[in-house]
């Protein structure tokens, strides 16, 4: 158990930034900037660009808030700041 | 029985649950008015969340809107789901430990000022009532299409229901009935969306149908479809982007920082027991959404698919040329669905060639090859008018399901455009009963008297939406875009800012809440008149339409969150820093211990 508030917001923003990046991957990136280029790719029926804009990257983003609900959980109890 | 029968009894049966849950859930404490007593479990916090959030226009126009733009609606999808994450991860936690009932008493008290809540509470109102008008013209109109009343019939009879339980209920009221509209407007989403999907790909999962072959060919759907909407002139379906990529860019920012920033979807956060449920209720309104906003796009290719193959039916099914004379089908012969939905002028055909067949195509193509093709067929021009709600309101009829099944989208209508109202009347009453009436006019009001005023507000705001809907300013088309713009260039930075800046102080977020606001309708006024008003418009002195960078004005507000941003932190550097006791206060709201119900003191 740490007990220190800068490290513990230091670590939420680590976390934070980590999901953004995916975040921001998988809808502006792979969703849009590089759809022309992925759409080469096939999944299933789906081109693979178009794919990530209407229905991959929704399916990410559900999985991304529920590992930050999980992961920033673990960071309070890691530094002591949870609810009781 | 027959299909106006059957619609009335679902639609009354639907009815008749909210008002009981009304009847059940009558708010009687500030706490359960404004946030339900702080005691709504996160998964069902988060079909409220869902209910709150998708509109009249999620629920009837969305699929539609997509059907049109092909790959380009991605941004819908994607804008409207993606402001989840920032909303889970950077407002919602840190909002609820704070404690309190409205947005603007967060950033009243953050930025120790009163004028900084009133300027917030200005961007909610107005965010809040420009949204407002198109849900209760949405309600007029799904009233009179569904149950043949007038529309402004079908106005009265919702601003009563929502009185019922809006005004007893608060955000008790509210919520429980959300979730009951919830499932009853996702079954009425998904069961025809299955049927389509089973129809077209033997695939029962629309989301999966989507990405599998046709039934009867061996092509995959989308390359089908790509193929067919070419051959009349259209872009092709996977890859027509909307305006530039660029645009697409800033689009799709616009609208997920405005999601994370409009109030009336951060208030539900103050209704759950914990910081920790607020995390997780988040991913829960996420999942429930993702339910209707995964399926949008299954449906609408489907029903593209499917108004094409009615139009051109072996163009479709054996790969006839489409150009032949008797490729199309005979204006006489066509489906009765079609009959009915010309009766409400949403589908509409001239015979231009005067062939008596229906050509749809695309004649605004600038392709000469599909030009050439299209004149030595003889078509004078696109014949058949197809309005975008038609996507999701016939989509049972064209794929002749049974009555029951349109009825259910009668009452799932109903109650999309129902729960976002009451959501948002949710909003303006409290904003102005806690922020104008106790934090401004009158702070030593009683607690029986606040409730009091929450209720007389929320009457009154009912009254005013039900009169903008009555009679919509010129401007309602523009609107939702507005209320996108406004809470992505105001009060999504503030908040933001508020939490994640400790140094940031009232001077900085003053000056960027109102410069954001400010460029963001310059803009948006520029190009479609000074408050909308037609001919006030002065788009040429800002050097043509969508002259910054070619982005459309619905798509600015990203633009005008980072004008927030970068004016924020310039005028911060130069003024001096927050109070000792703000500081503290900030480093309070980043930690979840000692979270405590949400109450209203000042």
């Amino acid at each position: 158990m740490e007990d220190n508030s800068k490290g513990y917001w230091s670590a939420t923003l680590g976390l934070l930034g980590k999901i953004l990046a995916i975040w921001f991957l998988v809808s502006f990136g792979a969703g849009i900037l590089f759809a022309d280029a992925l759409n080469g790719i096939k999944l299933g029926g789906y081109p693979l660009g178009f794919w990530f804009a209407h229905q991959g990257s929704m399916y990410i983003f559900i999985a991304l808030i529920f590992y930050y609900a999980k992961a920033m959980g673990d960071i309070d109890r890691r530094f002591d700041v949870h609810e009781d | 029985m027959d299909l106006q029968t059957t619609i009335y009894l679902f639609v009354g049966a639907s009815f008749a649950l909210y008002i009981g849950i009304a009847i059940w859930a009558r708010a009687g404490s500030t706490s359960e008015f404004y946030a339900a007593g702080g005691s709504v479990p996160p998964v069902m916090n988060g079909m409220a969340t869902a209910a709150d959030w998708m509109s009249a226009a999620s629920f009837i126009s969305m699929a539609g809107l997509i059907s049109n733009m092909g790959y380009g609606g991605g941004l819908f999808l994607m804008g409207w789901t993606g402001g989840y994450v920032l909303l889970a991860m950077l407002l919602a936690p840190y909002l609820r430990k704070f404690g309190k009932f409205t947005v603007p008493q967060f950033i009243g008290d953050r930025f120790y000022s009163k004028s900084a809540s009133t300027v917030a509470v200005l961007c909610l109102l107005t965010a809040s009532l420009t949204y407002i008008i198109g849900q209760m013209t949405g309600v007029g109109v799904a009233f009179s299409r569904f149950l043949g009343v007038t529309s402004e019939m079908g106005i009265y009879i919702g601003m009563a229901i929502v009185f019922a339980y809006a005004v007893f209920g608060g955000m008790k009221g509210i919520t429980y009935t959300q979730v009951a509209q919830y499932c009853v407007l996702i079954a009425a989403y998904i069961v025809p969306a299955i049927f389509i999907s089973l129809q077209l790909t033997g695939n029962p999962i629309p989301q999966l149908g989507l990405g599998s072959t046709m039934s009867g060919t061996d092509v995959s759907l989308l390359a089908k479809l790509d193929q067919v909407v070419v051959d009349l002139g259209f872009g092709k379906y996977t890859t027509t982007t909307a305006g530039s990529t660029l645009n697409m860019f800033v689009y799709t920012m616009s609208l997920m920082i405005g999601t994370a920033g409009l109030p009336h979807v951060i208030m539900r956060f103050f209704t759950v027991p914990t910081v920790a449920a607020a995390r997780s209720s988040a991913g829960w309104a996420l999942v429930f959404i993702a339910l209707l906003y995964t399926t949008a796009p299954a449906v609408a290719a489907m029903a593209k698919m499917n108004l094409i193959r009615t139009i051109t039916p072996g163009v479709v099914m054996q790969n006839t040329d489409p150009y032949a004379a008797d490729s199309q089908i005979k204006y006489d012969e066509r489906p009765d669905w079609m009959k009915r939905w010309e009766k409400t002028g949403l589908l509409k055909f001239a015979d231009k060639n005067g062939d008596g067949r229906i050509q749809y195509y695309n004649d605004k193509s600038k392709n000469d090859a599909f030009k050439a093709k299209a004149d030595a067929a003889g078509w004078k021009g696109n014949e058949l008018t197809v309005n975008a709600d038609i996507i999701v309101l016939a989509n049972p009829e064209i794929a002749l399901l049974p009555n029951w099944v349109i009825a259910l989208v009668a009452a799932g209508g109903l109650a999309a455009a129902l729960s976002t109202a009451a959501g948002l009347l949710m909003a303006i009453s409290s904003a102005v009963s806690h922020d104008l009436v106790k934090g401004i006019f009158n702070p030593n009001i009683s607690e029986k008297n606040e409730l009091l005023a929450g209720k007389v507000s929320m009457a009154v705001a009912i009254v005013v939406a039900g009169y903008l809907g009555l009679n919509p300013p010129g401007f309602a088309a523009g609107t939702v875009a507005l209320a996108f713009g406004i809470a992505a260039s105001s009060l999504f930075p503030a908040i933001m800012m508020g939490i994640f800046s400790k140094k940031m102080n009232k001077e900085g977020a003053m000056a960027g809440m109102l410069s954001g606001l400010f460029i963001t309708l310059f803009y948006v006024f520029a190009h479609k008149g000074l408050f909308f008003i037609k001919g006030t418009d002065f788009v040429d002195m800002i050097g043509g339409p969508n002259s910054f960078f070619g982005i459309t004005p619905e798509a600015f507000g990203a633009i005008g969150a980072l004008v927030n941003f970068i004016v924020a932190f310039a005028v911060d550097k130069v003024t001096k820093e927050p109070p000792e006791h703000i500081q503290h206060m900030v480093e309070a709201v980043r930690i979840p211990r000692g979270s405590k119900a949400v109450d209203g003191a000042h």
